[in-house]
């Protein structure tokens, strides 16, 4: 399973990049793209919406079930990927390269929070 | 524990994510859902489908004991080998199951029925059986000695494929018209499907199953999971016992009227209490128009009143959405509804429910 080392995680399996601009990368894990099959929509947040942390934030559906996407962080969504709507079977090909959104953290510390590979990677050898 | 098909073991090796469906650990898929519907709608696929429950029911009094048992008339066969889709109802009009039963001479046929409702179908037959003593055994199919597995092979190539995997039996089911069923040494091969597109079901010995397979897959045919299996059939408007219809349902709210004889004057189990029950509703097909996914039991909105997404998907085929529901009699093939999904309201169209056809969009 791939599981990149220099990325974050949450327990809903989504994965975060941190950006140097202190924006989050988020999108969904190869292991959640796995478990979904072949995705066919994407429905995306507003850009400048809100949410609190674990707030749906956005959708994704695979034929046979959607899933909930949540805010890894309270904070303030900054950009959407519209490559990813437009195209959801980017996510079976790459889903650490299509990511869904980012996020401003309210509050940066709030970063800390998150799981890392190792800690990502347990969870999933435990589910 | 979940009960197994003979076929398991190659399923694994090749690769298949496996679900429990109704009990039994069945592939959803060997890689991508979406790769195999095509490979049914364009070339070839096979379908394990060894967990639904072939019956054989013999004796002399069959034919009485099936024309009582089922809402679709057992007289309607009277050609060997041909086959008949029902329903049986219980006493209150609702479908206790849907099945195929097959015609193979006086006094001997062959029903095939679903893996989930298999046990409680066969402790119902036996009951019937008993209350109207009527000379008929019945021998369920699926496990001990005497075990049948079955593979479905669907496609427009479905035929050649199977003829190239085993030129044996090609002189037995070259010339079998859809809807026949024909013996070739111990397969009952059957034109039959639930895929809408051409195609045999196999049934034979659970050991001959792996080396069938095999030939299949060495013929160019793509295995395929239970995930495609439900696209292709909703695709063609087919319904999904469970889903669509279950004890509760009649079947003429249920799209299954035409499965339905309420002509001929003989007596069935459910007959006097569809009489007295009209339809309530219509059984229709959704077109979403925007970008989502149809799911089962989305809220529909007409002018007419409220119904409810039975079925729904993404189909492969025409790269959108596409339901099955269960709409207000008032409502008109060609109106616009709405489906409540999530928050919000989108447009769909109301079209007749057989979406896609032999390869062919039809709606």
């Amino acid at each position: 399973m791939n599981i990149p080392a220099d990325l974050k995680y949450t327990k809903n399996h989504e994965w975060i990049r941190s950006e140097a601009d202190g924006t989050l990368t988020v999108g969904i894990t190869d292991h959640a793209q796995e478990l979904l099959g072949d995705l066919v929509f994407v429905e995306l947040p507003a850009v400048g919406a809100e949410f609190a942390v674990e707030q749906e934030v956005a959708v994704v559906e695979s034929v046979k079930a959607a899933s909930d996407v949540y805010a890894p962080v309270a904070g303030t969504v900054v950009a959407v990927n519209q490559a990813t709507a437009d195209s959801p079977e980017l996510v079976n090909q790459d889903a650490y390269a299509a990511w869904l959104f980012k996020i401003t953290p309210a509050a940066a510390d709030d970063v800390a929070t998150l799981l890392d590979a190792a800690a990502y990677q347990q969870l999933v050898d435990a589910a | 524990m979940m009960q197994k098909t003979v076929l398991n073991d190659i399923h694994r090796r090749s690769g298949a994510r496996m679900v429990d469906f109704g009990g039994w650990e069945m592939p959803v898929h060997y890689g991508s859902q979406i790769d195999e519907h095509h490979a049914v709608r364009r070339d070839a696929g096979m379908f394990d489908v060894s967990h639904m429950c072939s019956v054989d029911i013999e004796g002399a009094d069959a034919a009485a004991f099936l024309r009582r048992l089922i809402a679709n008339n057992i007289d309607k066969l009277t050609v060997a080998g041909k086959a008949l889709y029902s329903a049986m109802l219980n006493e209150d009009g609702g479908v206790i199951d849907d099945l195929i039963v097959y015609y193979l001479a006086d006094g001997n046929y062959r029903m095939v029925i679903n893996a989930g409702t298999a046990d409680k179908d066969l402790v119902w037959m036996k009951s019937r059986l008993d209350d109207w003593q009527l000379a008929v055994t019945l021998t369920p199919r699926r496990e001990g000695a005497g075990a049948l597995a079955m593979i479905a092979v669907q496609g427009p190539n479905a035929r050649q494929k199977v003829w190239d995997a085993q030129p044996g039996c090609r002189a037995a089911c070259e010339a079998l018209q859809p809807f026949f069923a024909a013996l070739s040494g111990e397969q009952f091969i059957a034109r039959t499907g639930y895929t809408g597109e051409d195609g045999y079901e196999i049934a034979l010995p659970a050991d001959q199953a792996a080396g069938l397979w095999e030939a299949l897959a060495a013929a160019g045919v793509q295995p395929c999971g239970l995930g495609a299996r439900d696209t292709l059939r909703l695709e063609a408007g087919m319904n999904l016992y469970g889903q669509d219809m279950d004890e509760s349902v009649s079947p003429l709210d249920a799209g299954l009227a035409w499965t339905v004889d309420l002509v001929s004057p003989r007596d069935f189990v459910g007959k006097a209490a569809l009489l007295a029950r009209p339809p309530q509703v219509q059984f229709l097909g959704l077109v979403l128009s925007e970008r989502g996914v149809l799911r089962a039991h989305q809220q529909v909105i007409s002018e007419h009143g409220t119904g409810e997404i039975t079925s729904g998907s993404f189909s492969p085929t025409m790269q959108q959405a596409i339901a099955l529901a269960r709409l207000p009699l008032a409502v008109a093939i060609g109106d616009r509804v709405e489906v409540a999904i999530r928050d919000k309201l989108l447009a769909a169209s109301v079209v007749k429910p057989c979406f896609v056809r032999h390869g062919q969009v039809l709606v």
